[in-house]
């Protein structure tokens, strides 16, 4: 920390760097979000509780809360699975298997919303065989389900993937030198190191399901009670000229995201200090070699 | 260098039998059918929709594939998607790297609420990104009445479709280029500020280097997301056809005309890109890769 003292005094730039990014951070985000919240305040507790409690309101939180939670807990298991194979295993086309797990990052959501739709539908690739065994997957909430999954797919793989590469052998060894059977190493040694990384990436999963549109309303049917997000819910009572309705979800949504921030924010640090301390606790070869590297790194 | 010398000691202490190694790995089968299944997972969710998208673009033939971009409301449409892009994307660079300089090479009071701030657009629902600045500037907003006045058109109109791609696009820069100028320490700045190079000769000439394959990822990306955003753009644009309509609003259009074919079409535009971003993704991390080795490699020489 002391280093960090002395160098402020010497780079230039602080001042004028500051400057700009808080006063282009306050113009395009926090003066607007601000007005969203002053809006609200010309709404009565009671307008607003209506409005926040409304039947159709509750329908669309309970499919997108769920349909999120679904889709973050397949991400979870899968994702795990997923950066498991990439990291361990050898295979033919890994390197390709490893980029393509960024595209849901990439690929704009409305482009996925019509693919998935297409391949769902009653007459779709898989739709046809689904609907054959009774399963109608597009325009339900199956299909929102299956939209939000596709969405949360990169974060649990790129939480746990790093963990698992910086993961020593050692841990393992000593598990299997102490009678360890495969199955009792993973669960009882490995699994709790990924854990806090892996449960990083199903609530960053969860929280971008949960404001999710593009990709979901194409899929979803998007009837009234039955298959309608809430943020689609916003976007109908807009189109019907209700802003202090629309205005009203939109705070409870924004009020569930920020709080779901903090829960984030304190995985994160918990997953990183994890690898902070398993680092050079690892083996005493390990142990003697690490901080001699990452002292070398600092001077 | 470390890792290396690690395993080399580790090698001569204490070669790695065959019954070691299997006693630290699963049995095939259990491996391939870990394999199965993470691919099948990986097709089905992945493979499965990009193939659709082409494979329905180019259903009607090659012939009618280049028909639809000759249609005016698309080419007008993706004029417009470029200079929404193209006016976010260089804004949202400026603002990132000064963020990432702060940040990254100071230490002051508030650093990491300012962090959590930038992060913040990550965390919004693109339908309340495009809601706020409709209440700001909306007909009914705070600043509606003073606009209406002035005969100036935010919302329903270019400006808007433009803010509400930089809203969602705010963070990605930033948050690339972040731990890449955090991780390459000061020294270097400091050394050139030292030698009489002025603030801007050390930005141009060495943290820029230095950190140009991050800031190359975290262009593409923010770009990729400034073309495809779907959420926020439709809440502002009023969905004019040939005004205010983008690529990926043009794509909803054609579809719900049932217009399939063609919207897949244009679809297959912007899954070339994203396409392109996961490649160039690639390409970066293998550069990033091989500086970083570079780096260590000449760590070791100056040390030893």
């Amino acid at each position: 920390m002391k280093i960090v003292l002395k160098q402020r005094s010497i780079l230039p730039g602080f001042g004028l760097s500051l400057g700009f990014g808080v006063f282009y951070l306050c113009l395009i985000v926090l003066i607007p979000l601000s007005a969203a919240f002053l809006k609200t305040s010309t709404l009565t507790w009671h307008q607003f509780w209506h409005v926040v409690l409304s039947p159709r309101a509750l329908a669309s939180y309970r499919l997108s809360f769920g349909a999120s939670l679904i889709g973050a807990s397949i991400n979870l298991v899968f994702g795990v699975l997923v950066a498991w194979v990439l990291v361990r295993y050898d295979f033919p086309g890994k390197r390709l298997f490893d980029s393509v797990v960024d595209l849901p990052f990439a690929l704009p959501t409305a482009v996925a919303g019509i693919a998935l739709t297409t391949i769902y539908a009653p007459n779709g690739w898989l739709g046809r065989p689904l609907a054959a065994i009774g399963i109608h997957a597009a325009y339900t909430a199956l299909g929102v389900t299956i939209a939000l999954t596709f969405i949360g797919l990169p974060f649990v793989v790129r939480t746990v993937q790093p963990v698992l590469e910086d993961l020593d052998k050692e841990l393992e060894e000593a598990a299997a030198c102490l009678g360890a059977g495969r199955w009792q190493t993973f669960s009882r040694v490995l699994l709790p190191t990924i854990f806090p990384a892996a449960l990083t990436g199903f609530a960053m999963a969860f929280a971008r399901a949960i404001g999710e549109y593009g990709s979901v309303i194409f899929i979803a049917g998007n009837m009234p009670m039955r298959t309608e997000i809430t943020p689609l819910l916003i976007i109908t009572k807009l189109q019907e000229y209700d802003y202090t309705g629309a205005t009203a979800i939109a705070v409870a949504m924004l009020v569930v995201s920020f709080v779901l921030l903090l829960p984030i924010n304190i995985l994160q640090r918990w997953s990183s200090s994890r690898r902070a301390q398993e680092a050079p606790r690892d083996t005493p070869l390990g142990g003697t070699l690490k901080p001699a590297y990452s002292q070398r790194g600092r001077q | 260098m470390a890792a290396s010398l690690q395993t080399q000691i580790r090698g001569t202490l204490a070669p790695r039998s065959g019954a070691a190694a299997r006693a630290i790995s699963e049995p095939t089968v259990v491996r391939w059918l870990l394999i199965g299944i993470a691919l099948v997972f990986l097709g089905t969710f992945l493979f499965l929709p990009l193939a659709i998208v082409f494979a329905t673009a180019f259903q009607k033939g090659v012939g009618f594939y280049l028909q639809v971009f000759r249609d005016p409301d698309t080419l007008a449409a993706i004029r417009l998607t470029l200079l929404a892009a193209g006016i976010a994307v260089p804004l949202n660079v400026v603002f990132g790297i000064a963020a990432a300089w702060v940040i990254g090479k100071f230490d002051f009071v508030g650093k990491s609420l300012l962090i959590t701030l930038i992060d913040l657009p990550f965390s919004v629902s693109p339908v309340v990104a495009g809601l706020i600045y409709v209440l700001l500037f909306g007909l009914q907003g705070l600043l509606g009445p003073w606009l209406i006045a002035h005969g100036i058109r935010i919302i329903f109109a270019v400006p808007g479709i433009v803010l509400a791609t930089i809203f969602v696009t705010f963070p990605f820069v930033a948050r690339e280029l972040l731990p890449m100028i955090q991780s390459q320490g000061n020294e270097e700045e400091e050394a050139a500020l030292t030698l009489g190079a002025s603030g801007w000769q050390t930005f141009f000439r060495v943290t820029l280097p230095n950190v140009k394959w991050a800031l190359i990822y975290g262009v593409i990306l923010c770009n990729a997301r400034a073309m495809g955003e779907f959420g926020a753009v439709s809440v502002v644009s009023g969905h004019i056809r040939g005004l205010t309509d983008t690529v990926p609003l043009h794509i909803e259009i054609l579809y719900n005309d049932y217009q399939f074919v063609a919207a897949f079409a244009v679809a297959s535009l912007l899954a070339l890109l994203a396409l392109m971003t996961l490649l160039v993704k690639s390409v970066v991390e293998w550069k990033a890769g091989q500086q970083f080795a570079a780096q260590s490699a000449s760590d070791t020489e100056s040390n030893s």
